[in-house]
């Protein structure tokens, strides 16, 4: 009986360590970044992007506007800034500093289907991110670290970025008023 | 000397009778409660077996009253994990998403209406100022000009007034931090909702009336399981998600992003990214809650 009960005792002890060894490899944040099987988005080399992270697939385009070369490659590319005969939807609502820029502070005048940054480098719209950061870097390094902007998922692994097309319409970028909830019901107003 | 009178059988009869009575008394005035119910222990001196029992019960009655496969679960805290939140006051629209997923997460009742999450709106020129704040804004949209909006819940104080104040120790800090109820434990004396300086407890003045399509059958023994009438509650950081390595439903809801939570021991974690390069502030801070639910200006 009393040989029972230690081996029994000694299971649970047994039991207890490899529990406690569970839970420690579960906490182990940096083990579960070098298993990484999933796509990360890794913008600049950033030590601090620490956990999986997935990017959301941009918003789509509308129907119909990509490729552009598809209209494009027969057009003469024409770099004056002026009023275009196309695209009303875009340059009506067009709001972004509209000023001082068009178009082409954004879009390739050659390569159409690609984004292009100041210094001239190409860029697919998939890393739109980038091109924004290039004015707001103080609000790309936020979203880096997922201070600025939505996230979803898990608080100690694998998280959705939203990126920035996501939320702000790139021509129009001012986050839009939106229509509230219900307010909480007010006793006093079946009072009356 | 004289031998006094022995009353030893009368007195036995009367207490025995008392104590009957009271105790069907309050058996009676409970309502649906039985027997092992109202025999059950406080959570926290109950052993594996017990627990195991009484979520058992727990899991077959919310079955059988919502028409669902309930999951109630007693999941502890992780070692090295503290839970902190902070919410971004310059995004912020009000725009109250976070007080539905709430209300939907944590199967609060609709009717008597519990919301954990109030979204105060404050004047611009005031600042924050509680007393000139309002809950009932309803305009077409939001933000309005001249406007912010400061959204209240628990703030999960290092230093909680409200489980002080319980007699009956019906509600503690978790090791992760979470400040929680036993809801079975609970007598309704609603001194913690006296205590709390954030208004954040609420009471069920009536049985909680959920729809049974609404209801969420993924439920913590601690958190969003169905409540009684008579018991108080409040946010839990959605311990059912937060445990399971989820953000809570608020932080996921949220349109602009205000939302950030995340474990405050971790040193790579937003939050803690956040406490160390963003503008900070918790609320009522002269009355040293220590809050781990903390405000910041994310421009």
């Amino acid at each position: 009986m009393k040989c029972y009960l230690k081996t029994k005792l000694k299971i649970e002890y047994l039991l207890f360590l490899s529990v406690c060894f569970l839970i420690i490899g579960c906490n182990d944040t940096t083990e579960a970044y070098k298993l990484g099987q999933i796509e990360k988005i890794n913008p600049g080399s950033k030590s601090y992007l620490k956990h999986e992270e997935i990017a959301v697939s941009p918003p789509p385009f509308t129907d119909g506007v990509f490729p552009c070369n598809d209209c494009h490659a027969f057009r003469k590319p024409n770099a004056v800034r002026r009023k275009l005969e196309w695209h009303e939807d875009i340059t009506d609502m067009f709001n972004h500093d509209s000023e001082n820029r068009w178009c082409l502070d954004c879009h390739d005048l050659i390569k159409r289907d690609s984004l292009r940054l100041a210094s001239g480098k190409l860029l697919d719209f998939k890393e739109s991110y980038k091109l924004c950061g290039q004015c707001h870097g103080d609000k790309l390094r936020d979203w880096e670290v997922g201070v600025h902007g939505r996230r979803t998922g898990d608080w100690n692994g694998k998280k959705q970025y939203y990126l920035c097309v996501s939320c702000h319409n790139p021509h129009s970028p001012k986050f839009k008023p939106l229509k509230p909830e219900a307010p909480p019901f007010r006793e006093d107003a079946e009072i009356k | 000397m004289k031998k006094p009178v022995n009353y030893s059988g009368r007195r036995k009869f009367l207490k025995n009778l008392s104590i009957f009575a009271v105790g069907s008394l309050a058996l009676s005035g409970c309502g649906p409660v039985t027997m092992k119910e109202f025999l059950q222990k406080n959570f926290r001196t109950l052993s594996k077996k017990e627990k195991d029992d009484i979520i058992k019960d727990l899991e077959k009655k919310y079955t059988a009253k919502y028409g669902k496969e309930f999951h109630v679960t007693d999941e502890p805290a992780a070692g090295g994990v503290e839970f902190g939140y902070a919410l971004d006051l310059s995004r912020c629209v009000g725009c109250r998403r976070c007080v539905y997923a709430c209300v939907k997460e944590n199967n609060q009742s609709r009717d008597p209406q519990i919301h954990y999450i109030q979204v105060l709106q404050m004047e611009k020129e005031k600042g924050i100022d509680f007393a000139h704040s309002d809950v009932h804004y309803n305009p077409e949209l939001v933000p309005e000009e001249g406007y912010f909006y400061v959204p209240v819940q628990c703030q999960q104080c290092r230093n909680p007034q409200c489980t002080e104040v319980c007699p009956v120790k019906a509600t503690w800090q978790e090791p992760d931090g979470i400040v929680v109820v036993d809801y079975n434990w609970c007598i309704g004396c609603r001194y913690c909702m006296a205590a709390c300086p954030y208004g954040a407890r609420h009471f069920n003045w009536g049985e909680p009336t959920i729809p049974a399509d609404e209801i969420n059958p993924e439920t913590h023994y601690l958190g969003n399981r169905p409540r009684m009438k008579g018991v108080v509650e409040k946010c839990t950081f959605c311990i059912k998600r937060v445990r399971n390595g989820k953000y809570p439903a608020c932080v996921e809801v949220c349109p602009v992003g205000a939302r950030k939570f995340g474990n405050l021991l971790d040193p790579d974690s937003e939050i803690r990214y956040i406490l160390a390069n963003k503008r900070v502030l918790v609320l009522k801070q002269e009355l040293n809650t220590q809050p781990r639910f903390y405000y910041f200006f994310g421009v």
